[in-house]
């Protein structure tokens, strides 16, 4: 019955969200102040872990193909394909509903523990639409991360791969061009857009929600963590089946 | 002038409120006081709208509020100013922004206008130069009085504070309590105030409503206080030793 009540509120938080709109001239500043939080703070470990990771897909890739029949290009095509199919697109997700998720779950309930969001009810504000829909924009930008993760992940494989003498240069390039289905990208952008809307809701939802003190943000964002990383490989299942299957 | 008629509010099986009649009036301070448990916080959270109740009625100058429609119910809470127990104000903004805020939602107003009326609150509260300070470089007392400003910077109809002065000195809650009292008679507002604090009791309880048990026991006034007889409120307000001596010193004066 929980589970159930929660999916409800869930929900019916969602409709809250483009209710009894905010002010544009106080929304504006909160939009750009949480496209500086979340989208613009995240890229450094976004391009961190992407070019790193894409350079061990390679390393991995070229140490595995140990048959001499097996072309060397192979290597840029599992790194492109991993990249831009899976590591991109869902495991960065993952890594950010663990740093915007937090972020945003504590924040927010934060604002609960300290009367904060009852303050916004008061005085006749749609709490829900103030704080969420302000994330909900920004998080339209995440497709900008994950590009930026797309690139820097199939650039770390090169250098790897270059630099760490296990191909050419030019093997590289002639994989990550090999074979390459333009459908691919919009799968992926598509799957980012629906793993953004996870992001900003579901975090967004265990903090607006919670009840009690400072011991209980912190439960919070945890679960908010382990309940949007499920949601996200639940997802990633389905758009996966419904979209290449 | 708010008028409560029969009130009852529960959690599950819980009675929490269990038929309150009483009334606020404008201009004046009106106290609501109890044990732990009695309802306080409930009772305060339905006047405010944040609690929606099973039986009874809530009159703010005449408009009943569960009747009214979903905009007619924000209007009203526009003109509502509240100070939270903790003040809540919100942390990522200044103090000036953090008055300025109800005027941002609910005004018109240019940038000059708003910032001339955080300017003449700040001064009413006696905070001329802490605009661009943060709440959490503010002491108690000041968060305190910037929570005040923020609920009455945009000239409420009723003002609403949850235990004003929980966490502060002997010296700076009177210094709040005089604030509330003054700005209440001043703008002739609806002031309705939780408290434990016995002193504001005896200061600045022009009524006061004692609840027991989700119950109304007791009302009356801070002088009134002095003579009752009911032992539920003589065993909550003269607990201490110094307010039974207070009360005896009272009531001496008054034989004479």
């Amino acid at each position: 019955m929980t589970y159930l009540h929660n999916i409800g509120t869930y929900f019916i938080m969602i409709k809250d969200i483009f209710r009894r709109p905010t002010k544009w001239s106080v929304m504006k500043p909160l939009i750009l102040k949480d496209i500086d939080d979340l989208i613009i703070g995240s890229l450094g470990i976004v391009a961190f872990i992407s070019f790193f990771v894409g350079g061990v897909v390679a390393i991995q890739t070229s140490l595995n193909m140990t048959s001499p029949l097996m072309p060397k290009y192979l290597v840029g095509f599992a790194t492109r394909q991993s990249i831009i199919l899976e590591f991109a697109p869902t495991f960065i997700s993952i890594i950010m509903a663990g740093k915007v998720g937090s972020f945003i779950t504590s924040s927010i309930g934060t604002m609960r523990v300290t009367e904060q969001i009852d303050a916004l009810e008061v005085m006749g504000i749609n709490g829900i639409n103030y704080l969420v829909f302000p994330k909900f924009i920004a998080l339209t930008l995440y497709p900008f991360v994950i590009s930026i993760a797309m690139f820097l992940g199939i650039l770390g494989g090169l250098m790897a791969c270059v630099y760490g003498g296990y191909g050419t240069m030019e093997d590289y390039i002639e994989g990550v061009q090999l074979d390459f289905i333009p459908f691919h990208f919009i799968y992926a952008f598509l799957k980012t857009l629906v793993f953004a809307f996870l992001l900003a809701t579901i975090p967004s939802y265990y903090g607006y929600f919670m009840k009690g003190g400072a011991l209980e943000v912190g439960k919070a964002s945890t679960t908010s963590f382990v309940w949007t990383s499920v949601m996200i490989i639940i997802v990633n299942f389905l758009l996966t089946s419904l979209l290449l299957g | 002038m708010i008028e409560v008629k029969d009130l009852q509010k529960s959690f599950g099986d819980s009675h929490i409120l269990k038929g309150i009649t009483t009334s606020f009036e404008k201009g004046k301070t009106n106290l609501i006081i109890g044990q732990s448990g009695s309802g306080k916080t409930v009772f305060l959270k339905c006047l405010l709208g944040l609690f929606d109740y099973e039986e009874g009625s809530i009159c703010y100058e005449g408009k009943n509020f569960s009747k009214l429609s979903r905009n007619e119910k924000t209007n009203l809470r526009s003109e509502m100013g509240m100070v939270f127990q903790g003040s809540a104000l919100f942390d990522s903004m200044t103090i000036a922004e953090n008055i300025m805020f109800p005027l941002r939602m609910f005004t018109k107003q240019s940038k000059s206008e708003m910032e001339d009326r955080v300017n003449i609150v700040l001064k009413r509260v006696n905070l001329d130069n802490a605009h661009d300070k943060k709440p959490s470089e503010a002491s108690g007392g000041m968060q305190k009085r910037v929570a005040i400003a923020r609920a009455i910077v945009n000239r409420p109809k009723f003002l609403f504070c949850d235990e004003p002065n929980s966490g502060l000195d002997p010296k700076t809650a009177i210094v709040i309590d005089n604030l509330i009292k003054e700005i209440t008679e001043e703008f002739d507002i609806t002031t309705v105030i939780n408290t434990h604090d016995m002193n504001s009791v005896m200061e600045i309880g022009k009524k006061i409503v004692f609840l027991k048990d989700g119950l109304l026991e007791w009302e009356g006034s801070n002088e009134t206080i002095f003579k009752t007889e009911n032992e539920a409120v003589t065993d909550f307000v003269y607990s201490s030793e110094l307010f039974r001596k207070v009360r005896k010193m009272y009531l001496e004066e008054d034989t004479k």
